[in-house]
């Protein structure tokens, strides 16, 4: 099969790979019909996450038919088009039984901090990737669902990360009525919290970020105003004066380890290594915020440590809230509002990239070219 | 303001959003809100049949988290310890648990090894590695890599121009560790 392969940071190739093959009896091989790339996918690009090996297929976000069942499988047949979530989970342990899905403890050998994800180096459990024509989908009884009749393929592959996350991203926000919301970021995750935080009621969302064209999408799609960080001297300064000075009730971190607006930090993280990740719009939150305000962070960041603005959360007595979205729990609500109109999620594709072309998709979402928000990868087996 | 009583006004009543915003309000009551109340025990186990799940052979020997008990039930079997670099994580995931910077050090040590390794690797499979197709930098040409960038306000073109350095770093390494294997050869032929 042909699949994507890590050849090192800001390298990419398609190889043939042997077909993925059944290694428990609750395993599916799904042929994937539909991809994308995820901006998490870009730590990995870009060579930040610890134990991503040359080789390794990346790709979390997914739809596709499943090709072959393993023998103890029930709920799926050869032939059924599925959805995947991002996360690889049992549903039986301490944590899937409470639906922390993102945190099952019986998938991921590497490490116990966090749960396994499709293609998300072998920190995050060591499995290949759906950015391929086949992938392995363990515990098919559990993960993936049957894409509903009325839903399109292309929100269907929103709904396996984006969506979900960028709406848990509101909802760990614990927005009430009239609350004022502060969204850093204006990727997909971005826009999908901005749009969601005015389902859960917000009063008022802004979105910053340095792209001119996201932010443009934040305002025509997600409702938000919007403010470039790079026009402002001090973007926390400019949040208090917006805030009559009290600052924000709810801020969302929606960009994570790659964040710009602070050159130091950017290149000890995102190039050097230094850092788990550069906390820049993090601590941008923490600034920004009122006291006893809540911060949710959506954005990846890696195991290493950040260094975060702690002693100011502590001392404005912050609540902040964090974890992988457990997506299948987030998919029954989330499908009501696809079905009703409130959320349109392909609404934020903007390029759709064959396998074969994949190193030009990573390029051009990682430079941020030609106006790129999310791309789709199409798989020449599809 | 932060120095009276009272929160600033919205400027727009709940009403007005309601009309402006498709789905406003929705989902107000948290009760609406997915995983509410927070971690009730899932009886139903999401379509598991087992408390504990089968276990996946363990057909050669896999790293593990010192944190863990033991190999969990399944795991991944992509890319497999192999070389220098896989020696290096051998000791990351024996000697040093997640709670130890070592740990994760060592595994981004070995990330660069394991490139290095490759593109020696491939040159002598004679499948060289190909920094312009593997970059995917021909998209500048054709996804307005210049327009993208000139006149615009982003934050991220002043560090944009280090990425060539560590596209090279590699193959700059992988081309002195054959020449110096290629000296050693040589040197070991003449004693």
């Amino acid at each position: 099969m042909r699949a994507m392969t890590y050849r090192g940071p800001y390298k990419v190739r398609v190889e043939d790979k042997d077909l993925p093959s059944i290694e428990h009896p609750n395993d599916a091989i799904v042929r994937v019909t539909m991809g994308a790339i995820c901006g998490s996918d870009l730590h990995l690009y870009h060579g930040l996450m610890p134990d991503t090996r040359v080789g390794h297929t990346f790709g979390h976000e997914f739809i596709g038919v499943v090709h072959e069942v393993g023998g103890s499988v029930r709920n799926l047949q050869v032939g059924d088009r599925v959805m995947v979530p991002f996360n690889i989970f049992c549903g039986s342990c301490f944590y899937c039984a409470r639906g922390l899905y993102s945190n099952c403890h019986n998938v991921n050998a590497n490490a116990t901090a966090v749960g396994a994800i499709y293609g998300y180096s072998h920190t995050a459990g060591g499995y290949d990737g759906g950015q391929a024509e086949y992938v392995r989908v363990p515990f098919a009884d559990v993960g993936p669902v049957l894409i509903p009749e009325w839903m399109d393929d292309e929100d269907a592959v929103m709904l396996t990360d984006a969506l979900p996350t960028g709406y848990f991203g509101a909802q760990l926000g614990d927005i009430a009525e009239g609350d004022t919301v502060l969204v850093f970021g204006a990727g997909p995750v971005g826009l999908f919290a901005a749009k969601s935080a005015w389902l859960m009621g917000a009063g008022r969302v802004v979105v910053v970020d340095h792209l001119d064209y996201r932010l443009d999408k934040a305002r025509e799609f997600a409702h938000a105003e919007t403010f470039n960080f790079v026009e402002y001297d001090d973007i926390v300064v400019e949040m208090k004066k917006q805030t009559d000075h009290l600052g924000f009730d709810v801020a969302i971190d929606a960009v994570g380890a790659e964040a710009d607006g602070n050159l130091l930090m950017h290149v000890t993280s995102a190039k050097l290594k230094m850092q788990g990740g550069s906390p820049v719009a993090l601590n941008w939150a923490i600034d920004s915020v009122r006291k006893g305000a809540t911060i949710s962070v959506m954005g990846a960041y890696g195991p290493l440590f950040s260094a975060v603005k702690f002693g100011d959360a502590v001392n404005k007595g912050l609540t902040l809230r964090m974890n992988q979205c457990p997506v299948k729990r987030q998919w029954p609500r989330l499908f009501e509002h696809v079905q009703s109109g409130y959320l349109k999620p392909s609404d934020i594709i903007t390029h759709r990239i064959p396998l074969e072309h994949i190193a030009e998709g990573y390029h051009l979402f990682s430079a941020k070219l030609d106006g790129c928000i999310k791309p789709l990868i199409l798989p020449s087996a599809a | 303001m932060p120095y009276t009583p009272h929160k600033p006004p919205l400027a727009e009543t709940t009403e007005q959003l309601r009309a402006r915003i498709p789905g406003w309000g929705a989902d107000l009551d948290p009760q609406d809100r997915p995983s509410t109340p927070k971690l009730d025990l899932r009886e139903d186990l999401t379509g598991a049949h087992w408390e504990f799940p089968e276990r996946q052979p363990e057909s050669r020997p896999r790293e593990r988290s010192l944190e863990h008990a033991f190999l969990t039930p399944v795991f991944g079997t992509a890319q497999p310890t192999r070389g220098l670099s896989g020696a290096i994580r051998k000791v990351a995931y024996e000697r040093y648990s997640e709670a130890r910077a070592a740990h994760w050090l060592l595994l981004i040590a070995a990330d660069r090894v394991d490139a290095v390794e490759a593109h020696v690797g491939s040159l002598a499979r004679l499948r060289p590695d190909n920094p312009v197709t593997e970059t995917g930098v021909q998209a500048e040409l054709t996804h307005r890599g210049l327009s993208s960038r000139l006149g615009r306000k982003r934050a991220d073109v002043h560090h944009q121009a280090l990425d060539p350095f560590l596209v090279a770093g590699p193959f700059i390494a992988a081309a002195g560790a054959a020449v110096a294997a290629r000296s050693l050869i040589r040197g070991a032929g003449r004693d």
